[in-house]
C-alpha cells in the first residue's frame, strides 16, 4: 500500500513561488510523517528539506502543517490521519527558508524578551530552595514546553501582528510567575500586560488544540489577565 | 572568518555548562551548533541524574563515597576511579546550582530535590523532574546562556578540527542556512557533540547523534578509548525503539516474559530484580528472548507498570505515557508495554583527563563524546547527565584559565583549512555516484546491530569487521552527496555525518572483536568471563586510513581493588 506525501516545496535559489510536490510512499503499519519524510529524502528526492531530530516528540524540531492542523511530524500517525493524501507544509507565517524549514527567529527572540530564566530574589541556600510539592505542582505542564512553535505558527493574531509575543512566550512568562522561587512577578507582568503581549490575544483557543503536550496556552493567558489586573489595580504595575 | 577565544561545538548539557562556566570566567566564548540548541539530544533523558543529596527518606546515610563504589562496580572495575571520585563529589553541587537556575526537579513532602531508585544502585540517588529530566536541565541551562547573552552559532555544521603542532587552532563549519563554508579560529576548543548512537539501526538515540563529533577529532589524530562498550537500555518500546526510562523501574514496574513471570528473579537476587544494572538486565531479557520467552514467543517482553495505579504514573512518569499512547496505541495504567533491549549509549569516546583534556593542546571534550572514563565497562543510569555537568563544567574551566589567545596566526591557520574544506566539498559535486549513501550506512547498522551487538563472539564480529570495511570503500568510492542548492542542503549534512558513523563503527567493532574477555556491556559467548589479569585495561584507538591502531593504558585504580560483580 502507498500514500501520496504532498509537500509543499519552496528552493529559494531556484523557484519563484512555492508549489506541491507529490511522492509515493509505501505505508506500512505505524508509519510516521517524520519517518515518511525521511523515506522521501533517501530513496526518491535527496533535495528534500526538513528539520528533525530526537523523532520521539521531545526536542520540537519537527512541527509542521499537515493535513490541516499543526502537529509534529514524529508523533503524527499516518494511520490517525485517515486519508490516503498526507499534505505538509510548514509553519505558517514565518519565512520559508527551505522547503519545510522556516526561520524560527522571530518566535525565540520573543521567548528571549521575557526573560526566560529564574530571577530569585533571595539568596541562594546552601542547599536547593525548598519548593512544596504544591508550589512546584503550579508550574506542571508549563514547564513540558519544547518550543516547537506549533500554537505561534497556528495563531491568527501571531500572523497579522509580527511584534505580538505569541503563545509559547507567554506560557514562558507564566512559567516563570508561577514558580515559588522566582522574585520578578511585577516585572514579568509588566513586560507582558501590554497591547504586544496577553491583551492582544483573541482567545480563539488554536494553541490550545495544537499543542502537542497539552500546556493550553490560551489558559496560561487568561491568567495572566487576571494577575495583571490585580497588580493594576492596586498599582504594583 | 571568525574568531573566539574558547570555541564550544555542542549545545547539549555538556555544551551549554562549558560554555556557561567560561563565559563566567570571563572569556571571549561561542556556541557552534548544528541543530537549535533545544533540539539536542541531552532533552531526550527521562529517568535522572545521581548525586548524593540523601534527600530520601531511605537513603539519609548515602555519601559521595557510595555513590562512588556503586559507580565503580556499575563499570565492572574499568572507570578510573580518581575520575569517578571527582565526579561523585562534586555531584550535589551540580545539582544544587541547577536548581538555583530554576531547574524544575520533582519535590519530596519536605519540599527538598525528589530522588528515586535507579539500577545498580545502592540507594535511591537519582533526583529526577518527572520523566522529563534532561529536557528540564537542557532548558535550565540554556535559560542560563540566554541571560548571559552567550553567543550562539546556530545550524552551523562543524567538519573539521583544525590541529597544526599538535595544537587545536579552531574548526571549519558549514552555514546550512546559506550553504558557505566558514572558518572558526580559536585558542581552545571544547568538543561536546554527544554520543554515536545512530552507527546503530535499532537505537534510542536522535538523528542527530552519528558519532561525527568523535570522528572529526579522531581523523586529526587524536585518541578514542573504549569504544566497544555500548549500552543496550533493557527497555525500548517495539519498533520505534524510543527510551522507557529505568524510572519505569525505579518506580516498581515489573519485567514479564510470556508465562507472566518476572523473570529477573531467575537471574538476579530478590531485593534488586528489575533494578539490576543496564548490560545485566538486558542480557537477561535477550536470553528470554532468544529462548523463547518472549510474548507469544516474539522479539519483545512487557514493562509492566499496570499495578502502579494511575495515580503514580500521571505524577511521576506522564511522558512514558505520552509516548506509549502516540507511538505504539498502548496506554500503560491499562496496558502493559512491549520493549526490548535497544542501542542507548555510548561509554567510549574521545580520551580526556579529568578536566576535558585530550592528546592534542588546547582541545577538549566532554559529555557522551568524552571518555573520562567513568563509565568503565557500563554506565549506571543517572550518571550520564551528571558526567556532562560535571566534566563540562571542568573542561570550561580548564580551557578558559589555561587559555592563551593567538588570534592572528590560529586565524591563519584556520583559514588555510577552510579552503581545503571547500575543495572536498566541491570535489564531492563533481562527480554523480552510483550508489544510494543511505542504502549503506543502514547495511552498516544492520551489521552492527545483528554481529556487535549484546552477546558477541569471534567469527560474527570478523565478519563485521571486514563488512565495514568494504561498506567504507563503497561510500567513499560510489556515494555522492545530491548537487541541489547551497541553502540548506541536508543531503549533503547527512552523507557527512555517515562519513563518521562508519569510521567508528569500524573503531567499535575492532575494538570489540580484539578484547577477548566479557566485561560490562561487552559480552561474549566464547570468553564468558571477566579475565583481570589480561584484559582490566582501556583500548586507546588512533586512526589509520587502513585500520585503526589499537593499544591500552591501565585503568586507574585507588581504593577500590576489582571483585566479582555480584548484584
Amino acid at each position: 500500500m502507498e500514500k501520496t506525501f504532498r509537500i509543499l516545496r519552496y528552493d529559494p535559489e531556484k523557484d519563484q513561488e512555492a508549489h506541491f510536490q507529490d511522492y509515493k510512499v509505501p505505508y506500512e503499519k505505524g508509519l510516521t510523517v517524520l519517518e515518511g519524510l525521511y523515506y522521501i529524502l533517501e530513496n526518491l528526492d535527496a533535495t528534500l528539506a526538513f528539520r528533525s531530530s530526537c523523532r520521539a516528540a521531545i526536542c520540537g524540531s519537527c512541527a509542521m502543517h499537515i493535513n490541516g492542523q499543526y502537529r509534529l511530524a514524529c508523533r503524527t500517525q499516518v494511520s490517525a490521519l485517515n486519508s490516503d493524501l498526507i499534505t505538509v507544509r510548514p509553519l505558517s507565517h514565518l519565512t520559508i527558508l527551505k522547503d519545510l524549514v522556516v526561520d524560527l527567529k522571530p518566535f525565540f527572540d520573543n521567548y528571549k524578551k521575557i526573560e526566560p530564566y529564574l530571577q530569585p530574589e533571595k539568596a541562594e541556600p546552601a542547599k536547593e530552595f525548598t519548593q512544596s510539592e504544591k508550589e512546584r505542582g503550579k508550574i506542571d505542564k508549563l514547564v513540558d514546553c519544547i518550543l516547537c512553535a506549533a500554537c505561534y505558527g497556528s495563531c491568527p493574531v501571531a500572523s497579522t501582528n509580527p511584534k505580538y509575543l505569541g503563545p509559547q512566550a507567554l506560557v514562558a512568562a507564566l512559567r516563570f510567575i508561577n514558580d515559588s522561587r522566582d522574585g520578578k512577578t511585577q516585572e514579568r507582568l509588566a513586560i507582558v500586560a501590554n497591547d504586544e503581549g496577553i491583551f492582544r490575544c483573541h482567545t480563539i483557543f488554536n494553541c490550545q488544540q495544537v499543542c502537542p503536550k497539552d500546556i493550553d496556552p490560551t489558559n496560561a493567558i487568561l491568567k495572566l489577565r487576571g494577575k495583571s489586573f490585580m497588580s493594576k489595580l492596586t498599582g504594583k504595575i | 572568518m571568525i574568531y573566539h577565544d574558547i570555541i564550544i561545538v555542542g549545545a547539549g548539557l555538556a555544551g551549554l555548562r562549558a560554555a556557561i562556566e567560561a563565559s563566567d570566567l570571563g572569556k571571549d566564548v561561542a556556541v557552534i551548533t548544528k541543530v537549535h540548541p533545544l533540539r539536542s539530544h541531552s532533552g531526550a533523558a527521562q529517568g535522572g541524574v545521581n548525586a548524593a543529596l540523601a534527600n530520601n527518606p531511605d537513603g539519609r546515610d548515602d555519601t559521595p563515597d557510595k555513590h562512588a563504589y556503586d559507580t565503580v562496580k556499575g563499570s565492572d572495575f574499568l572507570a578510573d576511579q580518581d575520575a569517578v571520585d571527582v565526579m561523585t563529589n562534586e555531584a550535589p553541587a551540580r545539582i544544587y546550582e541547577l536548581e538555583h537556575w530554576g531547574c524544575p526537579f520533582s519535590r519530596f513532602k519536605d519540599g527538598t530535590i525528589a530522588q528515586r531508585p535507579f539500577g545498580g544502585a545502592a540507594y535511591p540517588r537519582t533526583c529526577y523532574g518527572t520523566d522529563k529530566t534532561g529536557h528540564f536541565m537542557l532548558h535550565a541551562l540554556y535559560q542560563q546562556c540566554v541571560k548571559r547573552n552567550i553567543k550562539f552559532y546556530e545550524e552551523f555544521f562543524v567538519m573539521k578540527l583544525v590541529v597544526e603542532d599538535n595544537q587545536a587552532r579552531g574548526v571549519v563549519a558549514l552555514n546550512l542556512g546559506t550553504g558557505d563554508i566558514v572558518s572558526f579560529a580559536s585558542s581552545s576548543v571544547i568538543f561536546a557533540t554527544g554520543g554515536s548512537g545512530r552507527i546503530y539501526g535499532k537505537t534510542t538515540n536522535a538523528h542527530v547523534s552519528t558519532g561525527l563529533g568523535v570522528a572529526i577529532p579522531f581523523w586529526e589524530g587524536v585518541a578514542i578509548k573504549d569504544m566497544e562498550f555500548i549500552q543496550f537500555h533493557p527497555t525500548g518500546i517495539i519498533g520505534k525503539y524510543i527510551l522507557m526510562t529505568e524510572g519505569c523501574r525505579g518506580e516498581g514496574g515489573y519485567l514479564l516474559n510470556n508465562a507472566g513471570e518476572r523473570f529477573m528473579k531467575n537471574y538476579v537476587s530478590e531485593k534488586i530484580m528489575e533494578l539490576a544494572p543496564r548490560d545485566i538486565t538486558s542480557r537477561c531479557i535477550q536470553t528470554e528472548i532468544n529462548q523463547g520467552r518472549g510474548i507469544n514467543g516474539g522479539k519483545y517482553v512487557y514493562l509492566d507498570l499496570r499495578h502502579l495505579g494511575k495515580k503514580k504514573i500521571m505524577e511521576r512518569l506522564p511522558g512514558i505515557r505520552d509516548i506509549c499512547i502516540d507511538f505504539l496505541g498502548v496506554d500503560p495504567i491499562k496496558q502493559p508495554i512491549p520493549i526490548h533491549p535497544v542501542m542507548h549509549y555510548t561509554m567510549g569516546g574521545i580520551d580526556t583527563n579529568f578536566d576535558g583534556a585530550t592528546s592534542v593542546r588546547n582541545f577538549y571534550a566532554a559529555g557522551e563524546a568524552a571518555c573520562v572514563s567513568v563509565h568503565g565497562a557500563n554506565r549506571l543510569g543517572g550518571n550520564s547527565l551528571l558526567e556532562t555537568i560535571v566534566f563540562g563544567r571542568r573542561a570550561g574551566e580548564h580551557a578558559a584559565k589555561n587559555l592563551k589567545a593567538e588570534k592572528e596566526k590560529n586565524t591563519r591557520i584556520a583559514e588555510k583549512a577552510k579552503k581545503e574544506q571547500v575543495k572536498y566539498v566541491e570535489g564531492l559535486f563533481k562527480n554523480g555516484g552510483k550508489e544510494n549513501p543511505y542504502e549503506i550506512k543502514k547495511q552498516v547498522s544492520t551489521v552492527m546491530d545483528d554481529k556487535v551487538g549484546i552477546f558477541r563472539e569471534e567469527t560474527n564480529m570478523k565478519k563485521a569487521v571486514d563488512e565495514i570495511k568494504e561498506l567504507r570503500i563503497r561510500y567513499n568510492r560510489d556515494s555522492r552527496p545530491v548537487k541541489s542548492g547551497k541553502i540548506y542542503n541536508y543531503d549533503l549534512l547527512w552523507y557527512l555525518e555517515m562519513k563518521g558513523s562508519i569510521d567508528i563503527a569500524v573503531v567499535i567493532a575492532a575494538g570489540a572483536l580484539a578484547r577477548k574477555e566479557s566485561r560490562g556491556s561487552h559480552s561474549r559467548t566464547d570468553f564468558a568471563k571477566r579475565d583481570d589479569d589480561n584484559w582490566m585495561k582501556h583500548t586507546v584507538a588512533v586512526f589509520n586510513d587502513k585500520a585503526p591502531v589499537i593499544t591500552y593504558k591501565p585503568v586507574v585504580v585507588t581504593k577500590y581493588q576489582p571483585v566479582e560483580r555480584k548484584y
